[in-house]
């Protein structure tokens, strides 16, 4: 169930545009970071009707983009690894391997204990300051495995 | 040279109202307030101003295709969402500049006649959003947007749209479907924007950097404008470098900066000693590479097109000799079929066919004729797709195997990396 204020922060979007409709990305994403990080079905229903779209529309337009994940929980802290060229060239798949050592997971994976998620994904326009990934909402740049283990110790 | 769309960058609290009037900030929107808008695109025509975000059209004429009627609502969308590999410039300046960019686009909304503005930021710049956000309120507070602005009868709004993880999106008429709240998938043209985009009315999509030109076109005139770099493609450029240099990051040069100079003098040279350049990519990873032999061609969108490659966004590359190039042209291509949308057939099915070919050669799997077919299946993407992401995918490719085939079939042939 989506919260009272999660509805005003959609119902405050919908101000920003002249159809309903697409105040669904702000709506998706609201639900999602409410929800801890994955955004469930029911939610995407509620959605559809404060909006007046169909629930597989909703689903349809969300789906669409990687950010949104759809029955797909993450951990409390998700790691997002940069691989594309630039980080690639200044040692990604070295920070990759180093966090699947240190967290004992792969690429993909959540921590038992439901703390963390690695992921990997493609370029966060970040590429001066390579390599680099993103843990939440937060760039952590210019990456070496000491800073990567400080920043380890600090996620509970 | 005196730097325009990166002078604040560094300057502690540069993102505050206070801080951009005080160094002159929102004089050039009051100043265009005064004048008719048509001058305004006269001026923006005259300065030869072209669009930073990649394609280099002439920004005054793409606003000068918007209809003069005044009782149609129109639209300015700012594209923000800088997703080409390789490209952190417009991070650069809403990070650190925001109302340079709200005050370039106040200009530009004027002179189009639009009331309505979005800015479409990629989700994962969750920073920037807000400090977007922030500055938007701050513009309103003071009366820099909203009703009636400093008395002129002009009237704006200005929304954040922000993205959520789609580089198609960075696609003009994907980036308008994401709006509408779509799937982001690119739309026919025509009709083109300017008669028919947002919510069907005429829009202008125009990049961060090009907006971000504006304020000083007006407050400078067209002349200084076009008088710095090269003539058909004047201004000033901002460079993202990334790779093997010793310093990365933006640099603000005029138009036409040579990658030798960007290289070897602004960035300190290559990153190792010991590891000469091997190649660069000149504008982002759907430009296809150069040659340590192309080093003085300026960096302009006519040079690098007569060389068979493309300006872009401005995201130059730089690899060394330690580079594989075949493990360089997998992570593009990989980027690239990632990317797709879905929509045509010879992207959506040919840039993951691209990509598993280019994965067995990378590992040690190659077949012999990978390289004729890799040839085969590039053909039949190029210039068959609805928007250019299949043709960048097809370009960045053709380039490596150009310049670097003999690496490629090393790898097929001894089923091993020819660098490492």
């Amino acid at each position: 169930m989506l919260s009272e204020q999660a509805k005003q922060e959609i119902l405050a979007s919908l101000k920003k545009y002249h159809d309903k409709r697409s105040a669904v990305m702000d709506a998706v994403r609201i639900a999602q970071k409410e929800n801890g990080g994955h955004v469930v079905k029911r939610d995407m229903e509620e959605i559809a009707e404060i909006l007046e779209m169909q629930p597989v529309e909703v689903n349809a337009a969300a789906a669409f983009y990687t950010m949104y994940r759809i029955d797909k929980p993450v951990g409390r802290h998700h790691i997002q690894v940069c691989r594309n060229i630039s980080c690639s060239l200044m040692g990604a798949e070295h920070i990759i391997k180093h966090l699947e050592r240190s967290l004992g997971i792969k690429t993909g994976e959540t921590t038992t204990d439901h703390r963390i998620t690695l992921s990997t994904v493609e370029c966060l326009g970040s590429c001066g300051t390579a390599p680099m990934m993103q843990v939440n909402d937060e760039y952590y740049e210019n990456l070496t495995e000491a800073k990567i283990d400080e920043l380890l110790k600090k996620m509970a | 040279m005196e730097k325009v769309l990166l002078k604040n960058l560094g300057k502690p609290g540069s993102h505050t109202l206070a801080n951009y009037v005080a160094s002159g900030g929102y004089k050039a929107f009051s100043t265009a307030l005064k004048m008719k808008p048509d001058n305004i695109i006269q001026m923006v025509k005259d300065s030869g101003l072209r669009g930073r975000g990649g394609a280099g059209f002439s920004t005054g004429l793409k606003w000068s295709f918007i209809p003069k009627d005044p009782t149609l609502q129109k639209y300015l969308c700012c594209n923000a969402d800088e997703g080409e590999p390789g490209t952190f410039k417009d991070r650069g300046i809403i990070d650190h500049d925001p109302h340079l960019l709200i005050e370039g686009m106040a200009i530009s909304c004027y002179a189009i006649g639009a009331s309505k503005s979005y800015i479409y930021i990629r989700g994962e710049f969750v920073f920037g959003a807000e400090r977007l956000q922030e500055a938007i309120d701050e513009a309103y507070a003071n009366g820099y947007l909203g009703k009636n602005i400093q008395g002129s009868g002009f009237d704006l709004d200005m929304y954040v749209h922000r993205g959520f993880g789609a580089y198609i999106c960075g696609e003009e008429t994907a980036l308008l479907e994401s709006i509408e709240g779509y799937r982001a998938q690119p739309r026919k043209k025509p009709p083109f924007p300017a008669l028919a985009g947002l919510y069907g009315k005429p829009t202008v999509i125009n990049n961060v950097e090009t907006l971000s030109c504006i304020p000083a076109i007006v407050e400078k005139g067209p002349e200084w404008f076009s008088k710095m770099g090269p003539v058909k493609s004047p201004g000033p450029k901002i460079y993202c470098v990334s790779g093997h240099v010793k310093k990365p990051g933006l640099y603000e040069l005029p138009m036409g900066t040579t990658a030798r100079d960007i290289i070897y003098n602004h960035c300190g040279g290559m990153l190792r000693d010991g590891k000469p350049l091997k190649a660069f990519i000149p504008g982002g990873v759907s430009a296809p590479l150069l040659m340590p032999a192309d080093l003085d061609t300026p960096l302009d969108f006519d040079s690098l097109a007569a060389k068979g490659t493309m300006l872009g966004s401005g995201a130059v590359i730089v690899m060394d000799t330690s580079t594989c190039m075949v493990k360089t042209a997998y992570i593009i291509n990989r980027f690239f079929s990632h990317e797709s949308c879905g929509k045509c057939t010879p992207c959506r099915d040919g840039t993951p066919w691209l990509t598993r070919i280019l994965k067995r050669i990378e590992h040690g799997e190659g077949r012999p004729g990978d390289l004729e077919l890799l040839d085969g299946v590039c053909d039949n993407i190029f210039g068959r797709t609805f928007c250019p992401l299949g043709d960048g995918a097809v370009m960045a490719l053709r380039g490596a195997l150009k310049n670097f085939r003999e690496e490629f079939q090393y790898h097929i042939d001894h089923k091993r990396c020819m660098v490492s």
